[in-house]
């Protein structure tokens, strides 16, 4: 990379159909209300960055998003026909992928295995229907390349890199498996200032392969790093969806915090919360 | 972003890797250092018997009885289960197929199935419960040790009228065409042949000293390399290491965990028939006690064969060389001058250094510092 500072290559025309539209979706627990009405859409090749405070409802959202909740009202459309998914495999299925922050990786297997892990390559049949070993090796070692990552060897374990290679292996796999729209749960809120710009740099390199990427993360800076779009989520609802140039890092962080408060606040910490 | 070039497929921040430090990675590596030592040990202090090719048999037959065991120990524990109750398991599916044979006069081919099925089926009941219920299998399946050994008592009393002991089971299996494949020595005439010729030790009536190589160490051998093949070049393979790893990670990539760990379950439950079947036909007779406390030994087995006991990580292999450790020591200290009973000492030395080594091989492997 070369103009490492900017990690934002020009924003997804209007007109470009969305993959997903969230439309007025509702999700309440028991007589708790999650979400009272959160619409959100997501374009292919655009970083949508869902921005919200601690218990704004992100989590809720996307996981009504990739099938771990059902909402209970609102509608789901998918490449413009409606969708209800019932689990996360339907919407894996249909082309959502989801790296939550537990990442979904096992430090003590290889990153090989880790990479084909529940969706292995096979050869050969019937008896002898077997774990395509080399293969899996040369792709985790060519994708992980792609991703800017030298591997010691396909055999190395996950448990041995760093927090944001990690992170690039779980997204390298989402891609690899033809994930149209790549949720990103708080991607980059354990990490470094080093490997905070290696993720974004992922996603940037993610976004041009026509992913649709959903950036979630309550850290103005880094959302305004690599966004194109950004939707801010306050106590269940959405306060609004601004693009990229139209909003200052201040106007989106008085929005998170619902306008209150942290205006006093923002004059001893500089404005760089 | 750094300053490499993309395409670069070396990087200059990572050493080559010696060969010695890639060796220390494979979770097998204890277990063959240890049959090692263990050999040089009594290489140095035993009777030169232990190690001609009777003595080699002698202490291989009771390692393979273990070792069947301990490799459904290890393929289990890989996939982040426990089972405590194999060797009551061994005596249940000893009295289960004694009575196959015995009360319901059963031929081989029909009673060896259903006496899999069963102990399957009991495994399966094991896993079930520690799938559904969350509960650590440890302590499922110490419940089922007791469960398992009463059973097998009040069965066998049933079954002989008051003995814990069934016997004539020689008698009732000796002609069937498939004895040969649970029981005895295989290779008999490959031997015989070996002896005319003067190429092993025979009596000095011309009958080789060893007859044959026992079943047991056969199947153990094959056993071993099957669930190695599983384990290392199979998509079920990926699937137990993934299970054992991290259950959340595994099912929400879409590895079918549950599915995986009851039949792991269902697998070692059969790995303990199998050492049921072999022993009672052998033996003539099965007993409440067949198995006792082969349950802690396999365990044994498995963690000096370098499984972790969190789950994850382990070797099949590494079971094998494991278990023939434990034949080595057990036959091993007849063939010395020390007291048999140092047996016991050594065992669980033997568990505190293998552990206390794959820790540190685990802290290598995952980076941890």
């Amino acid at each position: 990379m070369t103009d490492d500072s900017k990690f934002h290559h020009g924003a997804v025309d209007d007109k470009v159909a969305p993959i997903v539209q969230m439309q007025d979706i509702q999700k309440h627990f028991g007589n708790i209300i999650a979400l009272a009405g959160v619409s959100f859409d997501i374009r292919p090749g655009e970083c949508h960055c869902l921005l919200g405070d601690n218990g704004a409802g992100k989590s809720t959202f996307i996981k009504t998003m990739s099938g771990v909740h059902q909402p209970t009202h609102g509608k789901i459309l998918f490449e413009g026909k409606p969708m209800s998914f019932a689990t996360p495999r339907d919407s894996m299925e249909a082309g959502i992928a989801t790296v939550f922050q537990d990442l979904a990786m096992i430090p003590l297997m290889s990153v090989a295995r880790n990479f084909f892990m529940g969706r292995e390559p096979t050869k050969g049949r019937g008896l002898f229907k077997r774990f395509d070993v080399e293969m899996a090796n040369d792709i985790t070692m060519t994708e992980m390349r792609k991703m800017g990552i030298n591997l010691r060897g396909p055999d190395q374990a996950v448990g041995t890199l760093s927090g944001g290679e990690r992170q690039t292996v779980a997204i390298a796999r989402a891609v690899y498996f033809g994930a149209k729209v790549l949720i990103l749960d708080e991607p980059t809120s354990a990490l470094g200032v080093r490997q905070t710009s290696n993720v974004l740099a992922t996603i940037d390199k993610v976004r041009k392969q026509g992913v649709g990427v959903v950036f979630i993360s309550h850290n103005v800076r880094h959302a305004l790093a690599v966004g194109d779009r950004f939707t801010v989520l306050n106590r269940g609802k959405t306060l609004g969806t601004a693009k990229r140039g139209e909003i200052t890092p201040e106007e989106l962080q008085d929005l998170m915090a619902g306008g209150q408060e942290l205006a006093q606040l923002e004059g001893s910490l500089g404005g760089t919360v | 972003m750094s300053d490499t070039t993309p395409n670069q497929t070396t990087d200059e921040r990572i050493k080559a890797e010696p060969l010695i430090s890639r060796l220390m990675k494979r979770p097998e590596l204890g277990a063959i250092a240890g049959v090692i030592l263990v050999a040089i040990f009594f290489v140095i202090t035993a009777d030169s018997a232990m190690f001609t090719a009777s003595g080699i048999i002698n202490f291989l037959t009771p390692a393979a009885q273990l070792g069947i065991l301990a490799i459904g120990a290890a393929l289990l524990m890989i996939g982040g289960e426990f089972d405590l109750s194999i060797g009551s398991m061994v005596a249940f599916a000893g009295l289960f197929f004694g009575v196959c044979v015995m009360v319901w006069g059963l031929p081989l081919i029909v009673a060896i199935p259903i006496t899999f099925a069963f102990a399957g089926f009991v495994g399966a009941i094991n896993g079930f419960i520690v799938i559904r219920s969350g509960l650590p299998s440890f302590i499922v399946t110490l419940a089922f040790l007791f469960i398992l050994r009463g059973l097998s008592l009040v069965g066998l009393k049933w079954a002989s009228g008051g003995s814990t002991q069934l016997r004539g089971v020689r008698d009732a299996t000796e002609n069937d065409w498939l004895a040969p494949v649970f029981s005895g020595d295989a290779f008999p005439g490959f031997f015989a042949w070996l002896a005319e010729r003067g190429l092993v030790e025979t009596f000095s009536n011309g009958t080789p000293k060893v007859t044959g190589i026992p079943v047991e160490i056969l199947w153990f051998v094959v056993l071993a390399l099957v669930a190695t093949y599983v384990l290392l070049r199979t998509p079920a393979g990926n699937w137990i290491f993934a299970a054992g790893g991290d259950t959340t990670a595994a099912s929400n990539s879409g590895v079918p965990v549950k599915r995986i760990k009851i039949s792991l379950f269902m697998v070692t439950a059969c790995c303990a028939a199998l050492v049921a079947i072999i022993t009672v036909i052998d033996a003539g007779s099965t007993d409440a006690r067949r198995g006792f406390q082969k349950e802690f030994e396999a365990i044994i087995a498995a963690v000096i064969g370098g499984c972790l006991l969190t789950g994850g990580y382990g070797s099949a292999i590494g079971a094998f060389f494991g278990s023939i450790i434990f034949g080595m020591v057990v036959i091993g200290l007849t063939y010395t001058n020390f007291d048999q009973d140092w047996f016991q000492v050594f065992l669980g030395g033997m568990l505190l250094i293998a552990v206390l080594f794959n820790n540190a091989i685990r802290k290598r492997v995952t980076g941890e510092r």
